[in-house]
């Protein structure tokens, strides 16, 4: 699908982020305003994927490990026209199908439950393993957060996946430098994350995330590269988009009120 | 009598599996020679994944193959699997429904020599408390086979206990065994024993010496602990005058509560409970060890003469 207006796209994302997040009065705007111009890069142009038919043979994947910043899967979902937009006011609510984390069972166009962080990494690449086994051309997609490297089986399920191969996985890091409890470099530092990709046996690329171009260039050099899986760090900002959120760890895991949400969306060209 | 490790059976049994199922996916974390998958290994190479020594990544990857359309059997051994991989079993597997087939092995104290920290008591209890896990440990090599065969053509994630160590077999080759359903071994009317795994082969045993004894002893292989057929356990509650449980595993949370929590809530009747005490094993031989920690034949004797 072409569309080259991924600026829009992203601005509508975040808008349904935090129309949700307000909504359910609680989750993590934070980690999910960094990852919405890769995830709509991912679902409006690099991903091949039907909203008509969500189980299409041959159809790209997208994982989002990270299940935390399921909001803006979500919100990529709905505005694909996976299911109608207005759902998203449903997010956390009891009966609902937009459960706090992914749930594959209940929502068209998740591809894996996830939440319990570094288990989708894992899980991708058993897909990436199936579709080499089955010469099946989708290609894996797998979001991680940045403290979720402090996972040890994410390093499990990197190793892996060189050892096999798996030229049709691409994990991208959503490094905005901020976890719960403060920096990275702080909490546990995870750097240097591009070097640790290479010595894993990937090909490791750095990114600006919030600039399209790079974007999708990364996503191009990920697809001419084979015989390795392709890691795109990219650098990323916690709260983009929303002034008072901007590079601030109280946001990973906090609702705006009323007021903020107002100002958010007023910041985002939304409507409140 | 012949013996036969269930998990000999396993790998023969996956080899001929491996024919009939062109989406069978075996995998293993470094221990395929001990789980017995290296043969599968060797007939479908493109079909067999080593994963190393990694069980977290082998189950996650386990599930996004079987959420991929395969079905997939995941083994190493059952302390590693259940214990150090729990909780991706439990969000990866068993919340996503995933058709994975976790086919731990070296359960229990019959590991012997390796001692306390491969000897898993933990397993069955852990399993069954997962939503919609299928919980399976076969006494013999032919039940092994035979529920391993149930267990692919189910639709959904299972775990299957199977032991190192060589064990009598006492099924034929022509039994008939539904995954969910209790089989009754040996008939008797005054008193139950319910076994599951390799205990099932001892509390045979034990129902010889107290019908010598003058007790009449019915023997239930509880093959599968999950679903749990309750009507078999209510209907030797209301026609024996006790139940004695019989596991290679804690007395703490497995077969012995489960068929206890049916027990109290439809036909309470005395009930005594043969397993690993509250204890951690150590190294020794596979019989010296179940003599020490309670889990022989003599035990279950001792235990059915204590009801009446």
């Amino acid at each position: 699908m072409e569309c080259k207006n991924l600026e829009g796209v992203a601005r509508s994302i975040r808008t349904s982020v935090i129309k949700g997040i307000h909504a359910a009065g609680s989750g993590h705007p934070g980690g999910a305003l960094s990852a919405a111009d890769i995830v709509a890069a991912l679902y409006f142009g690099e991903m091949n994927i039907d909203p008509e038919n969500p189980e299409m043979e041959g159809r790209d994947k997208f994982v989002l490990s990270k299940g935390h910043a399921g909001p803006v899967q979500y919100a990529a979902l709905a505005e694909r026209g996976f299911f109608p937009k207005e759902d998203i006011l449903g997010l956390r609510k009891i009966g609902n199908k937009l459960q706090g984390h992914p749930d594959l069972r209940k929502v068209p166009g998740v591809e894996m439950s996830t939440g319990s962080l570094g288990q989708g990494f894992g899980a991708a690449v058993g897909m990436a393993m199936a579709n080499k086994l089955d010469g099946n051309p989708g290609r894996v997609y797998v979001m991680l957060g940045d403290g979720e490297l402090q996972e040890g089986i994410v390093w499990e399920a990197a190793m892996s996946a060189a050892h096999y191969k798996l030229d049709n996985l691409v994990a991208i890091v959503d490094w905005n430098g901020l976890q719960i409890d403060g920096p990275n470099d702080q909490v546990m530092a995870v750097r240097p994350v591009d070097r640790k990709f290479k010595a894993f046996g990937w090909n490791a690329i750095v990114i600006a995330g919030h600039n399209f171009e790079q974007i999708e260039a990364a996503f191009a050099a990920a697809r001419n590269c084979t015989g390795k899986p392709t890691a795109i760090v990219a650098k990323t900002c916690k709260g983009k988009g929303v002034s008072f959120m901007e590079n601030n760890a109280a946001w990973h895991g906090k609702a705006p009120n009323d007021g903020e949400a107002r100002q958010a969306l007023l910041e985002l060209g939304g409507e409140w | 009598m012949e013996k036969m490790a269930t998990r000999q059976a396993y790998g023969k049994t996956l080899v001929e599996l491996g024919a009939k199922y062109s989406n069978l996916v075996v995998m293993d974390a470094d221990l395929s020679k001990s789980t017995m998958t290296a043969e599968f290994g060797k007939a479908y190479p493109e079909r067999f994944f080593n994963m190393g020594i990694a069980e977290q990544n082998m189950y996650a990857a386990a599930a996004g193959l079987a959420i991929s359309g395969k079905t997939v059997c995941a083994s190493t051994f059952a302390m590693f699997a259940t214990g150090r991989a729990f909780e991706i079993i439990r969000n990866s597997i068993g919340y996503t429904k995933a058709n994975v087939k976790i086919c731990a092995t070296h359960a229990g104290i019959t590991v012997g020599e390796d001692g306390a920290s491969h000897q898993t008591f933990e397993d069955i209890a852990l399993m069954r408390t997962i939503p919609g896990m299928t919980v399976i440990n076969p006494g013999d090599g032919i039940s092994a086979k035979l529920l391993l065969e149930g267990a692919i053509e189910l639709d959904g994630p299972v775990y299957m206990r199977l032991g190192r160590a060589a064990v009598p077999v006492f099924y034929e080759e022509s039994a008939k065994l539904e995954i969910g359903k209790g089989s009754c071994v040996r008939d008797g009317k005054d008193m139950t024993i319910v076994a599951t795994g390799i205990m099932v082969s001892k509390a045979l045993e034990a129902a010889g010496i107290l019908a010598e004894k003058g007790i009449d002893t019915r023997v239930i292989d509880m093959h599968t602990i999950k679903p749990l057929d309750e009507e078999i356990i209510v209907k030797a509650a209301q026609e024996t005058r006790g139940i004695v449980t019989a596991e290679e595993h804690s007395v703490i949370g497995g077969l012995g509560s489960a068929v206890a929590e049916v027990v109290v809530l439809n036909c309470p009747v005395k009930m005594a409970f043969v397993g690993q005490k509250d204890i951690f094993g150590e190294s020794g031989k596979p019989d010296e060890l179940l003599a020490k920690y309670g889990m022989e034949v003599v035990d279950i004797i001792r235990a059915a003469e204590g009801l009446l």
